[in-house]
């Protein structure tokens, strides 16, 4: 409908972004992190993305075609839900876990309610959900990074979740380690270097914006700090932000345009109902990570947060007391 | 003969309970894990049908008004007590895997829906095929729903395993499963109706007595 919305009267300039842009930088930004971790789990994490990109992109081509609509694979936008997806997954998996995941992100979590700008939720969270929830064997599977046989390995937040060990070297590793990405866990989210590379290039592009990162890193790492299992004020902070899929999800998955909030204001909002949820899942849940439900919780929410905080129409004018619009 | 037969189909097709009115969806998403467990619940539901809109037919000069509903409820949880001592005595390992959704038929909206809407106005005969078609209807829309979940969440159809090395996708046997099942069918079938009547206004089926 908008694109075909053209008022044009004076001339205008056109700024070249386009949504098609915006979505191959995101996609490039997240390259580094995903070549760390092929370097990180070897060859079998090539297969992984490869399958997840190539389903969601031929997915949506196919439901287009289908649906006699235009066919827009090449704006990006199903590339990266596939590399995202892919991500999120260990990198041990079957081959066919990305292909059906793929299958489910596109298929029923994006063009059941009208394709791109229309979903609900995140669809390569939506779709990691439904793996996990199906296939608990295989999505809780980690391999130890630098390891050609595929031994088993639980993540650190795993391990601090059943086996207590509290600090980071009772588990053998260094927060070096934690940074570079030399621990267990999904593809994507282990090299925290990589990622905040993608994130840093985002932000300075002004493609995305910091507050529903920073609301959601902190809100989580102080609140896993202050109520830890030891006790109050405890808890090691950066321990929380290191592990787990927290920057992954708070840069790439936060900020995603669809599924957020579009103020600044419902974005902080968003990033810190993000952070209390995680922190939450984390401390007391059933499962040790909650980064992707709490942002597809947060989902469900940003309707009622951009319902609730209303950009300033321009020239209204505002009560200085109230911040009300009068 | 002709107005028994389609008070009888409207209940499997266009007036599909489940489907075609969006009615008795508790159950329908509850016990459409295995498909033994839709036709035990299609059969009890089918069984308190028939027989409410029976005796509802039957008594419904007699039942004053204003309390109507309550005289339904009466006749209704009669019904219902039948099943679950007779489903208690004969079948309790389908009892214990339907719980409480065999008492809750007291209050299954379908039931209810059809002595307010059709049989408390129309005779004995025609409240039977009412009752049977719209029973009908409900255990096949639960059936295809749990042959669905069944096979994709357990990898079985009926108990029986059906395909070797293939690893069932656990959530479709829990809640979301059933929702996501329930969606998407529902869509298709709206998809049909549309497509059958493009070009004119989709005509709802109707809620009417629902009021």
């Amino acid at each position: 409908m908008r694109d075909k919305l053209r008022v044009g009267s004076a001339p205008h300039i056109h700024s070249g972004e386009a949504a098609s842009k915006v979505m191959w930088a995101v996609f490039f930004s997240l390259v580094p992190s995903g070549i760390a971790g092929v370097f990180i789990f070897g060859i079998s994490a090539v297969k992984v993305i490869l399958v997840s990109v190539v389903t969601c992109v031929v997915t949506e081509a196919l439901i287009q075609k289908l649906n006699h609509k235009k066919i827009t694979v090449s704006d990006g936008s199903a590339a990266l839900t596939g590399l995202l997806l892919a991500y999120n997954l260990s990198s041990h998996v079957p081959f066919w876990i990305p292909l059906i995941g793929g299958i489910f992100a596109i298929a029923v979590c994006k063009h059941t309610f009208g394709g791109l700008g229309a979903n609900i939720f995140n669809p390569a969270l939506a779709a990691r959900a439904f793996l996990l929830a199906s296939w608990p064997k295989h999505m809780t599977d980690f391999v130890r990074p630098f390891n050609l046989d595929g031994l088993s390995s639980a993540t650190p937040l795993a391990v601090l979740k059943e086996a207590k060990l509290q600090s980071v070297e009772a588990m053998g590793l260094s927060y070096t380690d934690l940074f570079l990405g030399n621990r267990g866990g999904c593809l994507g989210e282990v090299c925290v270097l990589a990622l905040v590379l993608g994130a840093v290039y985002l932000l300075w592009r002004g493609y995305i914006w910091y507050h529903a990162p920073v609301g959601f890193i902190l809100t989580a790492s102080v609140l896993s700090m202050l109520f830890s299992q030891q006790g109050f004020l405890k808890g090691d902070f950066f321990f929380s932000i290191l592990t787990g899929g927290l920057i992954l999800g708070a840069f790439f998955m936060a900020t995603d345009y669809v599924t957020t909030p579009m103020t600044k204001k419902g974005q902080l909002i968003f990033g810190i109902g993000c952070g209390v949820l995680t922190f939450v899942i984390r401390r007391f849940g059933g499962y040790p990570e909650g980064v992707s439900y709490s942002i597809l919780m947060m989902n469900a929410a940003t309707p009622l947060i951009d319902r609730w905080v209303k950009p300033r129409r321009y020239g209204a004018k505002v009560s200085g007391l109230t911040g009300k619009r009068v | 003969m002709k107005r028994l037969l389609k008070e009888f189909t409207k209940g499997i097709t266009i007036e599909n309970p489940t489907f075609g009115l969006v009615l008795g969806l508790c159950p329908a998403l509850a016990v459409s894990t295995s498909v033994y467990n839709a036709l035990g619940m299609g059969a009890a539901a089918t069984f308190v049908l028939v027989g409410s809109n029976i005796i509802i037919s039957a008594v419904r000069k007699v039942i004053p008004d204003q309390i109507r509903i309550p005289c339904y409820i009466v006749i209704i949880a009669t019904f219902v007590t039948i099943v679950e001592l007779l489903m208690k005595a004969y079948m309790p390992s389908l009892d214990r895997a339907l719980g409480i959704f065999v008492p809750l038929i007291v209050v299954n909206c379908i039931v209810l829906g059809r002595a307010e809407a059709f049989a408390s106005k129309n005779n004995v005969l025609h409240s039977f095929c009412d009752g049977l078609g719209m029973g009908v209807g409900f255990t096949l829309a639960l059936c295809l729903i749990a042959s669905i979940r069944e096979v994709l969440g357990s990898g079985k159809f009926l108990g029986m395993s059906i395909m070797k090395g293939f690893e069932p996708a656990i959530m479709m046997v829990l809640a979301p499963g059933a929702l996501l099942t329930m969606g998407l069918l529902i869509g298709l079938v709206n998809y049909w109706q549309i497509k059958r009547k493009s070009g004119k206004e989709i005509r709802r089926a109707g809620c009417h007595g629902c009021g």
